[in-house]
């Protein structure tokens, strides 16, 4: 209330690392909750399909105009491939799966929490001696990170298959040196490294958006900023995230 | 006197807002307990404090004689499976459906695996209160009225021995209200649970509670049996029940 501005942050800080130890806690502690996690990795994975499938053609192909464009100035329109490839496996692909996620099933991980909790759903649990962190948030966050190098794998493939269709088909690049190049610089190590980001991305989201809705205010106005709050807050740390990762990437993968 | 439950000088500020300074009140064994008092003074406050979703500052919270807030968690955790707690707004999970609602404690909390079992309680359960055969709808299709018997029934599946309602009638109609009154009444005399609960209802306290506690200014002002507190000398508890009384009795001239 009446509080100093850093002293509020950092109760707020320490809160949150509270929550996510208990998050952490929960996902190691009997029961595990399989039915739960088969639920939320139904919601997060299985029905994002669509809208990763149609995202990640969209920006292979939209990518590809311009490289093709850009390539040909050179006469090195066959870098195409490679250069399209590489970028997807190692950004692109976590990055947009991420923010795809964090804008469909983050959000409304962030809006349930918070009805659950202004409608003491979660104190109801608490008074049944079920931990609601362990229940709620746990089987969120294993699925996450299952989820997103999967999602982020298949975005790939579909990227890809974007870029294939421009380049190629539509601006008249040689085939066999697409492929040639895509083969000669891309490494299974850039695909790891974008698959190991989504997994870690997919674990922020979840910590991030769990928490906002989990210490929701009260009335309905609270839960909706909480949600604009947890969407802003995830996109943002996912993208310096992001940075620090391929920074630390660059130096130990190769 | 055979006291269940004893709450002794129990103090809760939120920030510079203190709602509780120096609650005390006794809640006898087998007994429907009430705690009246305005909106706002922290009735709310003092049952989270005695279930444990709220953590007070200072004082002590008995149950059977053991002090709880100083105990080990785990003392506190077992003796509050002890206590059933139905919430102002029921807080049924609005995820899953009104039999998966009253199975989730026998699941999660009773680690019970047997489906026909799980199912047969259930059935059972909603027959208790008056509503065969909704095991399919979801809260969200429910009235407020079946709401609040669906959340006793799944405070129920836990068997507790003292209940505590939050203002189990508020925003009812006349008629719904009666009904649940008479729900608590039935819970308290059938199962022999303990009732503990709050409201804003002065006619149907005094008539079905055996013991009523005033709430005031972060303390119980004043307490007695319902015939005692009828005619008590407390001139603020005495405003608000004469107050309670002509509202309903000017209603009643209304409808007719
Ligand atoms: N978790 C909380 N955090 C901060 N303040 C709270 C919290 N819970 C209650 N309060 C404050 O405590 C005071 C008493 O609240 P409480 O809900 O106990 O009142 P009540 O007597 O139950 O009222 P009502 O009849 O309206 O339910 C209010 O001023 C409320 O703002
Ligand atoms: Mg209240």
């Amino acid at each position: 209330m009446n509080q100093l501005p850093l002293v509020a942050l950092i109760e707020e800080l320490g809160r949150f690392f509270a929550f996510t130890a208990r998050v952490f806690v929960g996902i190691f502690r009997r029961p595990y909750r399989a039915r739960l996690f088969a639920e939320q990795a139904e919601r997060i994975g299985v029905r994002s399909v669509p809208i990763i499938a149609l995202s990640s053609l969209a920006i292979g192909m939209i990518f590809s105009l311009q490289v093709t464009w850009l390539m040909a100035m050179f006469r090195a329109e066959t870098m195409v491939g490679a250069t399209v490839g590489m970028t997807l496996a190692r950004e692109l692909a976590p990055v947009i799966t991420s923010l795809m996620l964090i804008a469909k099933n983050g959000s409304a991980m962030t809006a349930e929490l918070g009805t659950m909790r202004v409608t003491e759903q979660i104190d109801a649990m608490e008074t049944m001696s079920v931990d609601p962190v362990q229940y709620l948030v746990a089987p969120r966050l294993v699925a996450s990170v299952v989820v997103f190098p999967v999602l982020t794998a298949m975005a790939n493939v579909i990227g890809l298959a974007g870029s294939y269709l421009v380049s190629v088909r539509m601006m008249g690049v040689d085939p066999g040196g697409f492929f040639d190049q895509l083969y000669w610089f891309v490494d299974p190590v850039d695909v790891l490294s974008g698959l190991i980001k989504a997994s870690v991305m997919g674990l922020m989201m979840t910590i991030i958006c769990g928490y906002f809705g989990f210490y929701s205010e009260k009335g309905a106005k609270g839960v909706g900023e909480s949600a604009t709050r947890a969407v802003v807050t995830s996109s943002v740390g996912i993208l310096v995230a992001d940075y620090v990762m391929a920074d630390i990437m660059l130096k130990i993968l190769y | 006197m055979n006291s269940i439950v004893r709450v002794k000088n129990v103090y809760k500020s939120f920030g510079g807002n203190h709602v509780l300074s120096g609650a005390s009140i006794s809640f006898e064994q087998g007994k429907i307990t009430a705690i009246i008092g305005q909106s706002g003074t922290g009735k709310s406050v003092l049952i989270k404090s005695i279930i444990g979703i709220l953590v007070p500052e200072s004082g002590e919270i008995y149950f059977r004689d053991r002090e709880l807030l100083s105990a080990p968690e785990a003392v506190q955790d077992e003796a509050r499976r002890h206590f059933g707690y139905l919430f102002q707004d029921s807080a049924l999970f609005d995820s899953m459906t009104v039999e998966e609602n009253i199975a989730f404690p026998l699941i999660e909390t009773l680690h019970m695996r047997d489906r026909n079992e799980i199912r047969a309680i259930v059935r059972e359960k909603l027959e208790w209160i008056g509503l065969p055969g909704i095991e399919n709808t979801f809260p969200a299709e429910l009235s407020g009225g079946m709401r609040k018997r669906v959340g006793v029934a799944r405070t129920l599946a836990l068997q507790p021995e003292i209940l505590l309602f939050d203002e189990p009638t508020t925003g009812l109609d006349p008629v719904l209200a009666e009904s649940i009154n008479d729900l608590i009444v039935k819970v308290n005399r059938e199962f022999d649970i303990t009732c503990i609960l709050i409201t804003h209802d002065i006619q149907a306290t005094f008539r079905i509670s055996d013991y009523i506690g005033f709430l005031y200014n972060g303390r119980i002002e004043a307490e007695g049996t319902p015939e005692s507190l009828g005619d008590t000398e407390h001139p603020i508890l005495r405003r608000f029940i004469s107050n309670s009384f002509v509202e309903r009795e000017v209603e009643g001239c209304r409808d007719t």
